[in-house]
């Protein structure tokens, strides 16, 4: 038994080596680095310990701006993707013709590269000095005015965000929920048309119910998925997302690191700590309405 | 409430959409279903029993033909409008509800002035699950109870609008075997005290011969022979019927009939007269053979299986269609186990002649 236990812990050693190194020990050196006040790389020194690393993020404005973007970008892209992607996949699995062209086109962008996804983003939205971009000749063409999408108002530059991000989750969420609304079993359909049930209600109480596990997957992911973007921004906005008033907690930890203001990874620490806090407690809430509403 | 199927035909296309002939699941069925009776649909799996019930129930639509329910041609109406009630092979209950909301889900879709009072919906529900007798499993979810209980919840949410007809594809092929037996019995019993008009599919002769008041034999979508289990039993229009009823099954020897009498290879077993001459095929059931040193039939003795109150002997002879035959006798017939030979004569009336070529059953001439 004891030798058992010992092969066991040999056999796991490799990975529990590569974990440490490539992790577990990152993890924990972010945790004190958080601690240590104007720590420096070069010369491994800190001026002391405490909590004054926290105290600047918080106090930094463009720290709070990037956790208001965040926040935006979450609260508006995690529901709606999901929605459209709940919509679409019913709507794909209630056709029969062509079903299999429709789920290849909606999957299309989840196979292109990011930067091509941005290219038609740009001939969508930026002004270039040859056209006002897509977006703005249509609205044009209703009789409105042209909007600078790229560097112009605040919520211009959110809209085309959220516009992004959707449209880069939404193909995997597609393809989640067309198959887990194709595994439903069709005699439950079947028993359901024999008893007179109403659309909505087969939707509402046999539908939404069986694939409630997948729909809740989907939300944790992409509530993770939303508090981590970063370089979705960078492709619309550039590198300076700051300037743009376009950076996101992540994006701020980054240029604490390693931006054009960097040289910070005390601050940077801080920072990231206090986004893995936000994630954790939203997906333990997230966990906790789940168990209580998932009942299968 | 009778049901009517007038000429009902159901064509697939082929599912391998490389073959273009069409899949004929239901051809030209016609018969009716008397008032309040248990109907047993019975046929090999593939032969059309599913299709067939949910021509009646209204998911699939048929390719030509009618379907009445009493008077009401009900061809054309949607499945929802028809008032039956389904229960399916592996009972679809829906997974996240407990029992009572299981039961009460058919009750809560009824609209207009059908619909009833909260406390009416509770009283119905709480009635079908004493019918069924799960009343003590309320509150349970389909996961936490056996097979033979979610058969029963199944039923209960069957039953629970009053449906004018109920159907059961297959209800019992996913419990075990003593489980069946019981299940049997009770759905026997529901049907007694509801008398709905109920039909059972199954592709088990034993389970149908059991609890059906009539039975339907089908085979390749081809209505086979409909009548009440013993006289379907006793009298098959074919061999496939002679064959498919009945356990231990029918023993089926090639014959021949000459100058009246009825031949099994050498041995001339019984005089048939009025017959036309020539090769017959000959079905004997296992209780028609009689342990008898003077009989006239002939066979080498494999083997003798004491069963209890009957004794089955297996024995071969060279005009059987298979290796061996079983015949049923009783215990105290004598056989000698460590026999070579076993003679046995035949009682008539387990004796059926059919056609060589089609099968087909050869009636004695009425004089
Ligand atoms: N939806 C369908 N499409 C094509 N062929 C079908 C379909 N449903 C049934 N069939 C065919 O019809 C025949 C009868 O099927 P079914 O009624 O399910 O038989 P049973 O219930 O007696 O086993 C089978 O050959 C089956 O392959
Ligand atoms: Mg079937």
């Amino acid at each position: 038994m004891k030798q058992n236990n010992l092969k066991g812990w040999l056999y796991l050693l490799p990975a529990i080596a590569f974990l440490g190194l490539f992790m577990v020990y990152p993890l924990v050196d972010v945790l004190v680095y958080s601690f240590e006040e104007g720590y420096n790389f070069a010369s491994q020194t800190d001026m002391g310990t405490g909590l004054y690393n926290y105290s600047y993020v918080l106090h930094d404005p463009y720290f709070m701006q990037a956790v208001k973007n965040t926040f935006i970008l979450v609260i508006i892209t995690v529901p709606l993707s999901t929605g459209f992607a709940l919509v679409i996949s019913l709507a794909l699995s209630s056709i029969k013709k062509l079903r299999d062209a429709f789920q290849t086109i909606y999957f299309l962008p989840y196979v292109t590269n990011t930067l091509a996804v941005g290219l038609v983003f740009m001939v969508l939205f930026k002004r270039t000095d040859y056209t006002e971009g897509m977006v703005n000749l249509l609205i044009n063409w209703f009789g409105g005015e042209s909007v600078d999408f790229i560097d112009g108002p605040y919520w211009a530059k959110m809209f085309v965000m959220c516009f992004y991000t959707i449209w880069v989750v939404l193909p995997f969420k597609i393809l989640i929920l067309t198959s887990a609304l194709a595994s439903v079993n069709p005699d439950y359909y079947k028993v359901a048309q024999v008893d007179a049930t109403p659309r909505w209600r087969v939707f509402t109480r046999i539908t939404l119910p069986m694939i409630s596990p997948m729909l809740f997957y989907l939300i944790i992911t992409g509530f993770i998925g939303a508090f981590k973007a970063y370089s979705d921004e960078v492709a619309l906005f550039g590198t300076n997302l700051n300037a743009a008033g376009m950076n996101t907690i992540v994006g701020y930890v980054y240029d604490m690191l390693y931006g054009d203001s960097g040289g910070y990874p005390s601050y940077a620490a801080a920072a990231a700590l206090i986004l893995f806090a936000i994630v954790l407690t939203i997906t333990v809430i997230n966990l906790l309405v789940s168990n209580r509403r998932v009942k299968i | 409430m009778k049901v009517v199927l007038d000429h009902l035909t159901k064509r697939f296309p082929n599912r391998n959409r490389k073959i273009k002939t069409e899949v004929v699941a239901v051809d030209d069925f016609t018969f009716e279903i008397p008032d309040g009776k248990l109907v047993g649909l019975l046929g090999p799996s593939g032969c059309g029993k599913s299709t067939t019930l949910n021509l009646i129930c209204g998911l699939e639509k048929p390719t030509s033909g009618r379907i009445y329910f009493g008077d009401d041609d009900v061809t054309n109406l949607p499945p929802e409008l028809r008032g039956v009630g389904m229960v399916f092979q592996n009972y679809a209950l829906y997974p996240h509800l407990t029992v009572l909301e299981n039961i009460l889900f058919p009750l809560e879709n009824l609209k207009g002035d059908k619909r009833l009072s909260k406390e009416a919906m509770r009283s119905r529900a709480l009635e079908a699950a004493h019918l069924v007798q799960i009343d003590a499993l309320l509150e349970r979810r389909p996961a936490q109870m056996s097979g033979g209980q979610q058969q029963r919840v199944a039923i209960a949410r069957a039953l629970v609008k009053m449906p004018r007809v109920l159907l059961l594809d297959e209800p019992l092929s996913n419990l075990d075997a003593r489980l069946r037996l019981q299940t049997r019995e009770e759905i026997r019993r529901i049907q007694r005290e509801t008398g709905i008009t109920t039909v059972f599919v199954t592709h088990d002769q034993e389970e149908a011969m059991s609890i059906s008041d009539v039975i339907v034999v089908m085979e390749k979508g081809v209505l086979q022979q409909i009548g009440k289990p013993q006289s379907v039993y006793d009298d098959p229009t074919n061999l496939f019927v002679a064959k498919f009823l009945g356990t231990p099954p029918i023993d089926v020897f090639n014959g021949e009939i000459r100058g009246g009498l009825l031949y099994l290879g050498k041995d001339a077993v019984l005089p048939v007269a009025g017959y036309r001459e020539g090769k017959v095929t000959v079905g004997i059931r296992p209780e028609g053979f009689v342990p008898d040193e003077k009989g006239p039939l002939c066979c080498r003795l494999v083997g003798v299986e004491v069963m209890g109150r009957d004794t089955s002997v297996v024995a071969a002879h060279p005009a059987l269609t298979t290796n061996t035959m079983r015949a049923i006798v009783d215990t105290d017939s004598g056989v000698d186990p460590n026999a070579l030979e076993v003679r046995f004569s035949l009682k008539s009336r387990k004796v059926c002649l059919f056609d060589a070529e089609t099968g087909a059953r050869l009636y004695a001439p009425t004089v």
